[in-house]
């Protein structure tokens, strides 16, 4: 994914200025003049300088000969096909299946799911995937939950494993 | 007399040894198949070494890691694609090498270099970082403060790429690590309610997903093809190393020398020692016109100097807890876990641990000779092993690896952000190394400053009051102010040449 660095800049200097008002909300010290908000409010700064700098070198480049029209953002090649774009989807969705649902499933099942998922789709056939998935699964429980001692979440199927 | 004693009682101890051959192991396999960099191989061992004791948790990092870095020449000689970013700046000979049908020379170059600067770099670390300490233990804040800010001005100074970005780069993993409760006042910063956030972004979490996820999406968004090795025998690669190197001696001490200092400087890793020490040795060389065609000279220089700044970033880790290059900001963060806070204090206190770095150094180098040797009989092999199949299983390792740190999914939550967030910044030609500096030294950078500002009463002068801390913080503003003396200059004087 690329961005024309005007629209980087652009995008640190919101953050920039919200970052700045919200740090000028912190308490000060009592007796000394600099508090929690200094440093925030000094790097909310350097970060509002740097994106306007940005801007500018964004939109110079813009104006050189034959990048008038280039576009502001450009998703790399991936995006041009659709099951790489799902495949790229699939790693933040991924994580974020596992967040949100790991406690209830467990590790177990819901690592096999999406190990497969992930292997089929990076072009695993199915059986090699399922079978990877499982292998890797039950190593990843014995190696962390059993050698390691790190409370790997058991959701619905805890009372099998017991 | 006895710390050393002791240290070698730390090492030689057969849970440390085998800790030692399995991460060499594993450094091998990931340094040697592309796309995984040994910074990578460091962060998916620390959940491990979470588990460890101090002296194998150390000793599986430093090994791994030297391993990694030599393992990345045999794709660089075999295929033409650097294993990690060390061994990008002499693939492109070491190929030619290979296509000449030299590979056995190229890679034994590579595998005694590697050692030998391994080597060379662990005694400049022996040597320099316990003098260096004994000078620290007088620091106080302010000099700190200076150091913090010496340090990551370099980390913006020798990024890969614009000045700008690096220095953007930089205000990001600032602002990171003021995320959380305030060093000073107890005020919860950034943290809009989460209990989770007022720890701070944890940082193991932090450093998987900028090294490993961002790595797992850009193989996903271009897988590319995987090539075979080339068919050619590779038994012998000792044969003729003994007169290469005698007659390239001095190569060998100028990369060895040129590493240990370039990993010294914060920001600056491995991989750009390499590049400088190849540059320099073409730029020296007496048949600068072979270069490209296959010649082992630049392979000597760069190969001795990638394995040589991996050793000299640990001295200003060790000493002032300052990163050297982001594999020694994640050793910071362990070191920290393992309750061994890195600064002059350790090398008073536990001088046996600190030999037992030491020790360690030079023994993962002297084991780079079998083990590399193994590796590169097995490379084949090893460049088999199908990426589709490793980049899931990596991934799930990453989520089982950081939720093991705190045993909740917030530390997911973490590296998914952070990792998303690097992915974007290297492809927008962000260097992501200058992110973790600021992570690492951010909270450094203002507990010393809040405390030396309360001990000077909010004087400024205070920060110049002491001759050492004096002397750093007119060489931090002189790192400042020439390049935007150049950069004044430059616009003074575009308008007349155009």
């Amino acid at each position: 994914m690329q961005l024309n660095d005007a629209v980087t800049g652009l995008v640190l200097v919101i953050f920039a200025l919200a970052e700045i008002a919200y740090s000028s909300t912190f308490p000060a010290l009592h007796g000394q003049a600099y508090g929690p908000s200094l440093f925030p409010i000094l790097i909310g700064c350097g970060l509002l300088a740097c994106g306007l700098m940005l801007i500018a070198r964004g939109l110079r480049e813009r104006r050189s000969a034959g990048a008038e029209n280039a576009p502001w953002l450009r998703w790399g090649d991936w995006a041009q096909d659709p099951a790489m774009r799902i495949n790229m989807m699939l790693i933040p969705g991924s994580l974020i299946a596992y967040i949100l649902l790991s406690d209830f499933i467990g590790f177990i099942p819901l690592c096999i799911v999406l190990l497969s998922l992930l292997l089929y789709r990076l072009g695993s056939s199915l059986g090699a995937s399922v079978l990877y998935a499982v292998v890797v699964t039950i190593v990843l429980q014995l190696l962390f939950s059993r050698v390691l001692l790190v409370p790997l979440p058991g959701g619905i199927t805890s009372a099998l494993f017991r | 007399m006895d710390s050393i004693l002791q240290a070698f009682m730390l090492v030689l101890d057969i849970k440390v040894l085998g800790v030692m051959l399995a991460s060499a192991l594993f450094g091998l396999f990931v340094g040697s198949i592309p796309g995984l960099t040994a910074t990578m191989a460091a962060a998916l061992l620390i959940p491990f070494t979470f588990f460890m004791e101090p002296v194998p948790a150390i000793a599986a990092i430093v090994t791994t890691v030297a391993m990694a870095i030599f393992a990345g020449d045999i794709p660089g000689a075999l295929l033409r694609i650097p294993g990690t970013p060390a061994s990008a700046a002499y693939c492109d000979e070491a190929y030619a090498m290979t296509r000449k049908g030299q590979a056995e020379t190229a890679l034994g170059v590579s595998l005694v270099c590697s050692a030998i600067g391994g080597i060379l770099g662990s005694a400049v670390l022996a040597m320099t970082a316990p003098v260096l300490a004994e000078f620290a233990i007088k620091f106080s804040s302010f000099e700190y403060f200076w150091l913090a800010c010496l340090g990551l001005s370099c980390a913006v100074v020798v990024s890969s790429g614009s000045t700008l970005k690096g220095f953007v780069s930089l205000l990001i993993g600032l602002f990171i690590a003021t995320i959380g409760i305030d060093v000073t006042a107890g005020h919860p910063r950034f943290t809009f309610g989460s209990v989770e956030m007022m720890g701070g972004i944890s940082f193991i979490p932090a450093m998987i997903g900028m090294f490993a996820i961002s790595e797992v999406m850009r193989y996903v968004a271009a897988p590319g093809s995987q090539q075979a090795a080339p068919q050619q025998p590779i038994r012998n690669v000792f044969k003729g190393i003994g007169s290469i190197l005698s007659r390239y001696k001095l190569n060998v001490a100028r990369g060895g020398v040129i590493g240990a200092v370039v990993g010294i400087l914060p920001g600056a890793g491995a991989d750009i020692a390499a590049w400088i020490a190849f540059a320099m040795s073409k730029r020296f060389s007496r048949e600068p016109e072979k270069f490209g065609t296959g010649h082992v000279e630049g392979l000597v220089d760069a190969g001795t100097a990638n394995n040589a700044g991996v050793a000299g970033a640990w001295i200003p880790a060790l000493v002032f807890g300052i990163p050297g290059d982001s594999i020694t900001a994640i050793v910071i963060g362990v070191l920290y876990m393992k309750g061994m806070n890195p600064g002059p204090t350790v090398f008073m206190n536990q001088p046996e641990l600190i030999n037992a770095v030491f020790i360690v150094f030079f023994l993962a180098n002297l084991a780079l000779i079998p083990l590399g040797f193994l590796a590169i009989r097995l490379s084949r092999r090893i460049l088999y092993v199908p990426r589709k199949v490793l980049i899931p299983i990596i991934l799930m390792f990453c989520v089982v690896g950081s939720f093991a740190i705190n045993n909740t999914v917030f530390g997911i939550s973490v590296m998914l952000v952070m990792g998303v967030l690097a992915y974007v910044m290297e492809s927008n030609g962000f260097p992501v190394a200058p992110t973790i500096l600021g992570i690492v030294l951010g909270t450094m950078l203002e507990s010393n400053f809040m405390s030396s500002m309360i001990k000077a009463d909010g004087e400024f002068s205070g920060f110049f009051s002491r001759p050492i801390a004096a002397t750093l913080g007119v060489i931090v503003i002189l790192i400042w102010i020439i390049p935007l003396v150049r950069l004044l200059v430059k616009l003074v004087r575009k308008p007349q040449t155009a």
